[in-house]
C-alpha cells in the first residue's frame, strides 16, 4: 500500500514510518498542514494518516475537507490526542473512515489501515464470502465448511462475516466492538476473546485446520493454513 | 468625560429616573394650583364685570342716560371692598358720571380685556377694565381695581416658584439617596464575587430574608455558586486520585522498565519486561480515558445529542455480549424486558451504563450464579442489575460510587473503581439516578432513566430565572 502520513510529532511519526514499512508498504510523510495537502491533492495514496493537531494553519480536519469537497475518496484515517466523543464524532462527519485515539498500539494502527484498504476498494455487493473450504451466504445467511452446515447464533455470524471481510489480515478486539457490536469503549473484561473462542468451537474445532488464528498482542486473523 | 461615566452607571440612572419624575410630578401640581387659584382670581373679576356690564346695559334700556347715572352712583356707594372702578363719558370723551378722573387713553376698543396702572383718588393703583360703547355716542368702562389681587397673585407665584427649587433639591437628594441603596444592595453581590475571585470559594450571597428580586437574584447565584463548587470538588478528587491511584501502576511499570534495563540477562528478558510495562502503560491509558469519559459526562456537553430510542435491542445487545463471558463460568444472564422500553437520552451512553453494570455483575457473580438484567416502565424506565455475589455493604454503599473507590470485597479483582462512577454520572446527568440495594445474597444495582425529554432538569432551571 501507499500511505501518506500527515503528523507533525517526530517521534511518533519516525515511530509508524517505520513500522509501516516493515510491514511492507511505501510511505510518505509530510510535517506541516501544509505539505500534507498538497501532497494528499496532487498525488495518489491507497490511504491517508492525519493527526487532527497540525503547525502551518491547516489542521487535519481543513485537510480532510477539502479533499472531500474535490471529491477525493482516498480513505482517511484520523490520528488524535482528541478522544471526546464529539471529536470523534466531528471527525468521522468531516468524511474520515476510521477515527484512532493516541495514544495507540502499532498493531491496532497497522490493522486500521490495511483494513481501510479493502474497504476503500468497494466491489460493490458481495453475496457470498469463501476462504477456503469454509463458505459464508450473505444472502440465505447460511455458513458451511467443507459442505458441511454450521449452525451460528446471530451474532456469531456477524462476527465471522466480519473476520471474513477482513480475511488475511489482523482484525483487533476494538475493530471488532466497533464492527459487530457498535461498541465504542473499552469493555474492560475479555468479552471478545470469548465469543471468537465460541466461534471457534463451531468453526474450527470440528475440522483438521483451524482458520481463526489469534496474533499476539494485536488480534485475530482469519486465514488459510499457509503451506 | 464624567457624563458618560455617570450614565453608564445603573444606580446614577435610577437616581436620574427617579428625580425627573418627581420635578414632573411637583411642576404638574404646581401648575394646577395657580390655575385653581390666580387663575381663579382673575376669572371671577372678569365674571363680576361682565355681570354689570350687563346690570348697566339693562338700566340704560330702562332708563337712558339719567338713571344709568344714578345707577353707576348707587353702586359705587354701596360698593363695600371698594374695588369698583366706573366710568361714564360723553362722545366728547368728558366724565359725565363714575370714579375714574378721565378716560385712560390706552383704552380705545371695546372687547378686549385692559390690565393698567390707574390713579384713583389719588392712590396708584392696578385695574382690569373693559370698555363698552352705547348708542348715542356715549363711553362706558367697568373696571375692578385688582391691586390686592394682583399682589396675592405674585405671592403665589413667589412661593411657586420656591416650592419648584425645593423640589429640584429633594429630587436630587432623592437621587443619591436611591442610588447607594442600589449600591449598598449590589456591594453584597460584588463583594461576595470579589472574595470568590480572590479565592475564597465558601462565600455565598448575603440573603436579606425579604424574599424580594434581590433575594431571588441572591438565590440563584448561590445555586449556581454550589453547583461550581461541586464540580470543583470533582476536579480536586479526579486530581488526588490521579495522584494517589494512578502512582501505583505508573510506578510498577517504571520498575519493569529499569529493572530490565539493569539486569535483563538476554533480549528475551528484555522484551518481555518492556512488553508487561506496556500493557501496564495501556492500562494506565484506560484509568484516564475512563476518568475523562466521566468528566465528559458531567460536563453535560453530549446533551445536545440526546434523543428518543428503544431501550429493548440495547438491552439485547449487552445481554448478548457479556452472554459468553457469563456462560463460559457457568453463570445464567438472565434478560427480563418488555418488547419495547421507551427511554430518553444519549444512546452510546446508556449502552456504557448498563454494560458496567452488568460487567461489574458478571465479574462478581460465584461461578455457578444468576445475573438478572430487567427493564420496567412506570413514571421512569428501571434498569436493574441483580447478582448473587458478595455485594457491597451497607457502610461502603454511599463511596461506592466514588472515583477509583473500591469496596473490601473487590480489591482482589482487577478493575480500576470506576465502572460505578461512570454509570452514576451517565444517570445524573439524565435526571435520573442509581441506586444500590442488597440482594440477599448479591448486589442489587437500579438505574432509573426518563421517559422523556420533560425530565429534563435544565429547563426546571431556566423556569426559576424568569
Amino acid at each position: 500500500m501507499r500511505i501518506l502520513l500527515v503528523e507533525d510529532d517526530k517521534d511518533v511519526a519516525g515511530f509508524v514510518v517505520r513500522g509501516l514499512r516493515e510491514a511492507g508498504h511505501v510511505v510518505e510523510h509530510a510535517d506541516n498542514g501544509r505539505d500534507g495537502l498538497f501532497m494528499a491533492a496532487s498525488e495518489t495514496f491507497d490511504a491517508v494518516i492525519l493527526d487532527r493537531m497540525l503547525p502551518g494553519g491547516i489542521d487535519g480536519l481543513k485537510i480532510l475537507e477539502t479533499l472531500r469537497s474535490q471529491k477525493n475518496a482516498v480513505p482517511v484515517l484520523i490520528l488524535s490526542a482528541m478522544a471526546e466523543v464529539d471529536d470523534r464524532v466531528k471527525g468521522l462527519k468531516a468524511g474520515s473512515d476510521d477515527y484512532l485515539t493516541k495514544p495507540f498500539a502499532f498493531a491496532e494502527l497497522l490493522a486500521r489501515v490495511e483494513a481501510l484498504n479493502r474497504r476503500g476498494k468497494g466491489e460493490g455487493p458481495v453475496t457470498k464470502l469463501v476462504v477456503e473450504d469454509l463458505e459464508l451466504d450473505l444472502l440465505s445467511r447460511q455458513v458451511k465448511r467443507g459442505g458441511q452446515k454450521i449452525d451460528l447464533q446471530p451474532r456469531e455470524f456477524r462476527l465471522l462475516e466480519y473476520l471474513m471481510r477482513y480475511a488475511g489480515q489482523v482484525v483487533t478486539r476494538t475493530m471488532l466492538l466497533e464492527g459487530v457490536w457498535d461498541y465504542h469503549f473499552d469493555p474492560q473484561t475479555n468479552v471478545i476473546d470469548v465469543h471468537v473462542s465460541r466461534l471457534r468451537q463451531k468453526v474450527d474445532k470440528p475440522f483438521p485446520t483451524g482458520l481463526i488464528h489469534t496474533v499476539r498482542n494485536a488480534g485475530y486473523m482469519l486465514r488459510a493454513e499457509q503451506p | 468625560m464624567i457624563d458618560r461615566g455617570l450614565l453608564r452607571s445603573a444606580g446614577f440612572r435610577f437616581g436620574a429616573v427617579y428625580a425627573l419624575l418627581l420635578a414632573f410630578s411637583a411642576a404638574a401640581l404646581a401648575l394646577f394650583l395657580w390655575w385653581a387659584t390666580a387663575g381663579l382670581l382673575d376669572r371671577q373679576t372678569e365674571a363680576a364685570i361682565s355681570a354689570d356690564a350687563q346690570g348697566l346695559s339693562e338700566r340704560w334700556t330702562d332708563g337712558g342716560l339719567p338713571g344709568l347715572v344714578v345707577t353707576i352712583e348707587d353702586r359705587l356707594a354701596q360698593n363695600v371692598d371698594d374695588d369698583a372702578i366706573y366710568l361714564l363719558t360723553d362722545p366728547g370723551m368728558k366724565r359725565i358720571a363714575g370714579n375714574l378722573a378721565s378716560w385712560p387713553p390706552a383704552v380705545s376698543a371695546a372687547g378686549p380685556w385692559y390690565e393698567l396702572p390707574i390713579l384713583r383718588a389719588g392712590m396708584k393703583s392696578l385695574a382690569n377694565v373693559q370698555r363698552y360703547d352705547l348708542p348715542g355716542g356715549f363711553h362706558l368702562l367697568i373696571g375692578r381695581d385688582v391691586q390686592v389681587r394682583s399682589q396675592l397673585r405674585k405671592m403665589l407665584t413667589n412661593a411657586l416658584l420656591w416650592a419648584v427649587g425645593g423640589v429640584l433639591l429633594l429630587a436630587t437628594i432623592g437621587a443619591l439617596v436611591i442610588r447607594n441603596l442600589f449600591r449598598r444592595t449590589l456591594a453584597n453581590i460584588s463583594a461576595t464575587s470579589v472574595a470568590i475571585a480572590g479565592g475564597d470559594f465558601a462565600q455565598r450571597v448575603r440573603l436579606s430574608g425579604r424574599g424580594d428580586e434581590f433575594d431571588q437574584i441572591a438565590e440563584v447565584i448561590n445555586d449556581m455558586l454550589d453547583r461550581i463548587g461541586r464540580l470543583m470538588d470533582g476536579v480536586r478528587q479526579v486530581s488526588n486520585a490521579i495522584a494517589h491511584d494512578l502512582r501505583t501502576p505508573i510506578t510498577r511499570a517504571r520498575t519493569r522498565l529499569e529493572d530490565a534495563a539493569l539486569h535483563a540477562e538476554s533480549a528475551d528478558d528484555l522484551r518481555a519486561a518492556i512488553e508487561r510495562a506496556t500493557q501496564d502503560l495501556d492500562g494506565i491509558v484506560g484509568v484516564f480515558q475512563a476518568l475523562l469519559r466521566i468528566a465528559e459526562i458531567e460536563a453535560g456537553s453530549r446533551r445536545s445529542s440526546f434523543a428518543q430510542f428503544d431501550l429493548a435491542p440495547l438491552l439485547a445487545e449487552v445481554a448478548d455480549l457479556y452472554g459468553a463471558v457469563a456462560e463460559e463460568r457457568g453463570i445464567v444472564l438472565r434478560l427480563e424486558a418488555p418488547d419495547a422500553v421507551p427511554a430518553y437520552g444519549d444512546k452510546a451512553m446508556i449502552q456504557q451504563a448498563i454494560a458496567n453494570l452488568v460487567d461489574n455483575a458478571v465479574k462478581f457473580s460465584p461461578d455457578g450464579g444468576t445475573v438478572r438484567l430487567t427493564a420496567s416502565v412506570s413514571a421512569m424506565v428501571f434498569v436493574a442489575v441483580e447478582d448473587q455475589g458478595p455485594g457491597i455493604p451497607l457502610s461502603e454503599r454511599e463511596r461506592a460510587t466514588d472515583r477509583f473507590y473500591r469496596g473490601e470485597t473487590a480489591r482482589s479483582t482487577p478493575g480500576s473503581g470506576l465502572g460505578l462512577s461512570l454509570v452514576q454520572a451517565v444517570a445524573q446527568l439524565h435526571g435520573g439516578n442509581l441506586r444500590l440495594e442488597d440482594n440477599r445474597p448479591g448486589l442489587r444495582a437500579i438505574l432509573s432513566l426518563p421517559l422523556a425529554e420533560a425530565a429534563d432538569s435544565r429547563a426546571a432551571a431556566a423556569r426559576l430565572v424568569v
